[in-house]
């Protein structure tokens, strides 16, 4: 058994082990055990991709392991990581150990519940370590769907609605992106020969531009959908909103990052030509994205639907920086996913906690939290400070470097609407700092808060593993950008051949 | 008649030998022993599945008429294996009282059709595929009336014999039509002598028509839903699934064999009604409230995504129409049996009466869960492999657009499905269905189904082995 295959069997043995458990308390209990496995072994993985790079192995992709399995149509289970997917493997265990113990109290359904979670990251997993676009697909869908249950079954609000229109959705973009990939398949071969699914060998060739330029719209898109494109966005706040915390986590913090990787490795890595020719086009749609969701996450009232705009604003500007095809935007790309994946995931876990004391989400009915619940209170004015990018946390490096990347761009369009973008941070601060001086500051406005208790010990462990993440990000962001760097550079020497700039 | 044409025929064969030994039995059998009629088909059933595995040698019969092939051999196989699903999910039915007189008709009529699916499939000229076609249809008319203390079963048997003895008639037409023009009916001269003069054309069209009827393509489609809904529960997946899936696999044949000088009048033509097909029965089926009705119109639009397999006229397509048919029998035999085994304990068979099924249920929820993805091609079971099959068939032809109506297709069918996994998992109900723990037979199919759904889908032997046996034009 080779190591990558482990991210997923391991949830897959958690799972069997829970369908097995009699007892109910131990659900919890196993689940974290088998994710904090898969926290150490993405940890381990970390280890091993360093060491194998210091050692001076430059292989495109690691750990490579190919094993064929529709072998007539030539479809493998190929796996394969490069910095890129060590790094959202890392993002991706620790958003979901923190999903886990924030929904340490879950009652209702609990076996089926942290079956769902588990499901859905495995495919998650199963996503990243894909270099096979057929294995990739069908782990993207397995990501999806259970989706649907946990905000079908578990959710507040309108669920059942916001579930359907999620999955919808959602679906509806794989759809789309079925076709582009079947597209790159059948042009996997131009000079003829055996066609393929395999990531690599198709960046090898160049898919003849005509079909590129039907075939990037539809993956961009396909992918773009789950990466909260403008205007494909609207399951986002719906969908988070109604969902529990520990699904709005994952949702948020790293199922929307599949469609920025996807975007990244599929659409932009396999059709650079069509994506430097249409790049106008979804640059536009990003950016509106980026303030769009910007401008939406001031008016909300209802403390998720401001954090599900302001993802819709900082996904939007994940794929705004992949578009800008140049080492350092996608660079701060991946930052971007890996920062925004933190840091939402904390604001989802510490909105779910003070929902759970007040049970209401509504910032105009809280107020003073600060005095009753100072843990929950200052964990939530990190987040904010992260989110709206100060220096230390890891907003500030993923933004830093997506706009000096973004303003290198020698067209004036590209630089005008990356000015454009800028002024999200400058709204991102408004309607941060507006949350925290309403919800936290001033006084109490509510007697029946003042007597809530602080965060116990298992919503300690899901906040501080995400606070030290991303601190740790914020004050160390090198050794992660140079092993995202490295990863990058096939990607880039492969746009610097069609337009060196 | 030698051995060696013995093993060419043997499937048929043995399925007429069963039907002989159940007629037989039905006469001697003692009224104590009458109940062991079910085991003792299901065991004389499997027998005849496992012997189709067996190579065997190919060839034809009869001057040409009947032809065996590697391709026929496994498309029987996997009629076969449908068939012997239904045969045990019908057990708990027939042990009901009313059934208790006729369960030994109940075998031999369903394995009689079995025998002219089988007949149609191996033609190898046109009149033994309409002799074959008939024997398929007229026997199921029957079963579809079998129910006969009930008005809607009775209407749903002439409701059947009728509309199917109308698409006789216009597929006769056309087949006189293809004779007066060629002067033969064997499949290999008559493809050698079609043209695509406007008189053949329209004989194709005719014969087309007549296929429409029996596959229940759109704008053919109308006597569908109320056949399914009046039916009992087995027939009706019967006819969803086996007599659909063996239509499908004769209009393939054809279509790859006979109709070759006018390829581009059949795809334009399979275009259109696949569209139709796919569009019109999605749409209908989101105001479904009867699960048997539901299905029926989610069988429809199912058809039509079997036809963009059909439409490439390419070996993979050929490869993954069957394939597709085989998980279609396990996903569609899922579904149905869940709702035979609630309607059987409860007579419940509407879409609220589910709510809150998983509660008390569980594992019936969860079947009826995964052969519902399974349908609407969601990983990890099988159907998501066979649509995206069916899909890469298309696409290799360059039907891009075709793929992309049909995959927003699927989100269509996806909202419809869920709601039933909505009815099931999230809706409250005052007065769920009871839990009850259903009998061995039943559980047995289900399992079966289940298996199937998840096997298919990760063993690429399977269509590996498909693709192998499949052929283009």
């Amino acid at each position: 058994m080779d190591i990558l295959s482990l991210f997923v069997v391991i949830p897959v043995l958690t799972i069997t082990a829970i369908l097995f458990l009699k007892d109910m308390k131990q659900v919890r209990v196993v689940s974290a055990i088998g994710m904090g496995v898969q926290l150490v072994l993405a940890a381990v993985l970390i280890y091993m991709y360093l060491t194998a790079r210091h050692s001076g192995n430059t292989d495109e992709m690691l750990f490579v392991k190919d094993y064929i399995w529709y072998k007539s149509l030539n479809i493998h289970y190929a796996i394969g990581v490069d910095g890129i997917s060590v790094a959202m493997i890392g993002l991706t265990s620790i958003v979901v150990i923190a999903g886990i113990f924030a929904s340490w109290e879950v009652e209702y359904l609990r076996r089926e519940f942290f079956i769902s979670l588990i499901l859905l990251a495995t495919g998650v997993f199963g996503f990243f370590i894909s270099i096979d676009l057929f294995t990739m697909f069908l782990f993207y869908e397995l990501a999806v769907i259970p989706m649907y249950l946990l905000i079908g079954i578990w959710g507040t609000g309108p669920k059942e609605y916001s579930a359907m229109k999620l999955t919808l959705m959602l679906m509806g973009g794989s759809a789309l992106l079925l076709l582009g990939l079947l597209g790159i398949y059948f042009n996997s071969a131009p000079g003829g020969g055996q066609l393929t699914f395999n990531i690599l060998e198709i960046s090898k060739i160049t898919i003849p531009i005509a079909a590129q330029r039907i075939f990037f719209p539809l993956t961009f898109v396909g992918f773009g959908v789950l990466g909260a494109l403008f205007p494909f966005h609207t399951w986002s706040p719906d969908g988070h909103a109604s969902a529990p915390t520990a699904v709005s986590m994952l949702h948020a913090g790293v199922l929307m990052k599949l469609g920025g990787y996807g975007a990244f490795r599929v659409a932009i890595f396999l059709m650079p030509e069509a994506a430097k020719e249409l790049s106008w086009i979804f640059i536009i749609l990003t950016a509106t994205s980026v303030v769009y969701g910007a401008f939406g996450a001031i008016v909300q009232k209802d403390l998720k639907y401001i954090n599900a705009y302001s993802s819709v604003s900082h996904c939007g500007l994940v794929l705004f920086a992949i578009l800008m095809m140049n080492k350092t935007a996608m660079n701060g790309a991946v930052l971007q996913m890996i920062s925004h994946g933190l840091m939402t995931a904390l604001f989802f876990a510490l909105i779910g906690m003070i929902y759970g004391r007040t049970h209401t989400r509504l910032i105009s009915e809280m107020g003073g939290l600060m005095k009753v619940i100072p843990f929950l209170s200052v964990c939530y004015v990190i987040a904010g400070l992260a989110s709206l990018g100060l220096p230390g946390l890891s907003g500030f490096v993923a933004e830093m470097t997506i706009f000096v990347g973004a303003f290198q761009h020698p067209e004036p369009f590209y630089r005008g609407v990356t000015i454009l973008a800028v002024s999200s941070i400058v709204i991102t601060a408004v309607y941060i700092l507006r949350v925290v001086a309403i919800l936290l500051l001033g006084p109490t406005t509510n007697d029946h808060f003042t007597h809530l208790p602080d965060a116990k010990w298992y919503e300690k462990i899901s906040v501080v593993t995400l606070i030290g993440a991303v601190a740790a990000i914020g004050l160390a962001p090198l050794w992660l950008s140079n092993m995202i760097g490295i990863s990058l550079q096939p990607i880039v020497t492969k746009i610097l051949a069609i337009t060196p700039f | 008649m030698s051995l060696e044409n013995f093993l060419i025929m043997r499937q048929e064969l043995l399925m007429v030998a069963v039907v002989l030994i159940l007629l037989m039995a039905e006469i001697f059998i003692s009224q104590e022993n009458r109940k062991h009629i079910s085991t003792f088909s299901v065991v004389l059933f499997s027998l005849v599945t496992i012997a189709g595995f067996f190579p065997s040698p190919s060839g034809s019969l009869f001057g040409g008429m009947y032809i065996a092939s590697g391709t026929t051999t496994i498309m029987k196989n996997v009629l076969n294996i449908g068939i012997l699903l239904v045969i045990i999910q019908s057990i708990t039915w027939l042990r009901k009282i009313e059934n208790s007189e006729k369960v030994s008709e109940y075998y031999i009529l369903l394995i009689s059709t079995a025998i002219g699916m089988n007949y149609m499939i191996s033609a190898g000229h046109f009149l033994m595929f309409y002799i074959g076609i008939e024997l398929a249809t007229i026997p199921v008319a029957a079963l579809a009336a079998f129910d006969r203390m009930k008005n809607k079963s009775a209407e749903a048997g002439i409701k059947l014999i009728l509309s199917s003895a109308f698409s006789s008639g216009i597929l006769l037409y056309g087949l006189s039509i293809i004779y007066g023009t060629t002067g033969t009916l064997y499949f290999s001269e008559v493809s050698k002598l079609f043209t695509s003069n406007s008189l053949q054309t329209l004989g194709f069209i005719f014969f087309f028509s007549g296929m429409a009827f029996k596959i229940s393509i759109v704008p053919f489609h109308l006597w569908t839903a109320d056949v399914y809904e009046g039916s009992p529960i087995n027939i009706t997946s019967y006819l969803s699934v086996i007599s659909k899936g063996a239509a499908v696999f004769v209009l393939v044949i054809i279509l790859f064999t006979v109709f070759t000088a006018i390829v581009k009048t059949w795809q334009s033509t399979i275009y259109v009604v696949s569209v139709l097909t796919m569009t019109v029965a999605n749409l209908f089926a989101i105001r479904q409230q009867n699960l048997k009705r539901f299905l029926a119109f989610s069988s429809i639009s199912q058809a039509g995504y079997i036809l963009l397999g059909v439409i490439g006229g390419n070996e993979l397509g050929m490869a993954s129409i069957i394939y597709y048919i085989l998980v279609y029998v396990f996903s569609n035999l899922g579904a149905f049996g869940v709702v035979t085994a609630i309607s059987n304990q409860s007579g419940k068979e509407n879409m609220d009466d589910y709510n809150g099924l998983y509660h008390t249920n569980p594992k019936l929820s969860l079947i009826m869960t995964l052969a519902l993805f399974s349908l609407a091609g969601i990983p990890p079971v099988a159907g998501f492999f066979g649509k995206f099959f069916l899909f890469t068939a298309a696409a290799q032809k360059g039907f891009y657009l075709l793929v992309l109506i049909a995959v927003l297709n699927t989100i269509i069918s996806l909202f419809y499905y869920l709601l039933v996994v909505k009815a099931m998992f999230i809706n409250k109900s005052d007065s769920p269905i009871e839990k009850f723990r259903s009998d061995f037979p039943t559980r047995l199919a289900l399992g079966i189904c289940i298996a199937g759904l998840v096997i298919t889908g990760f063993a690429s032997v399977i269509f590996d082995a498909i693709r192998n046996l499949s052929f283009g034009i």
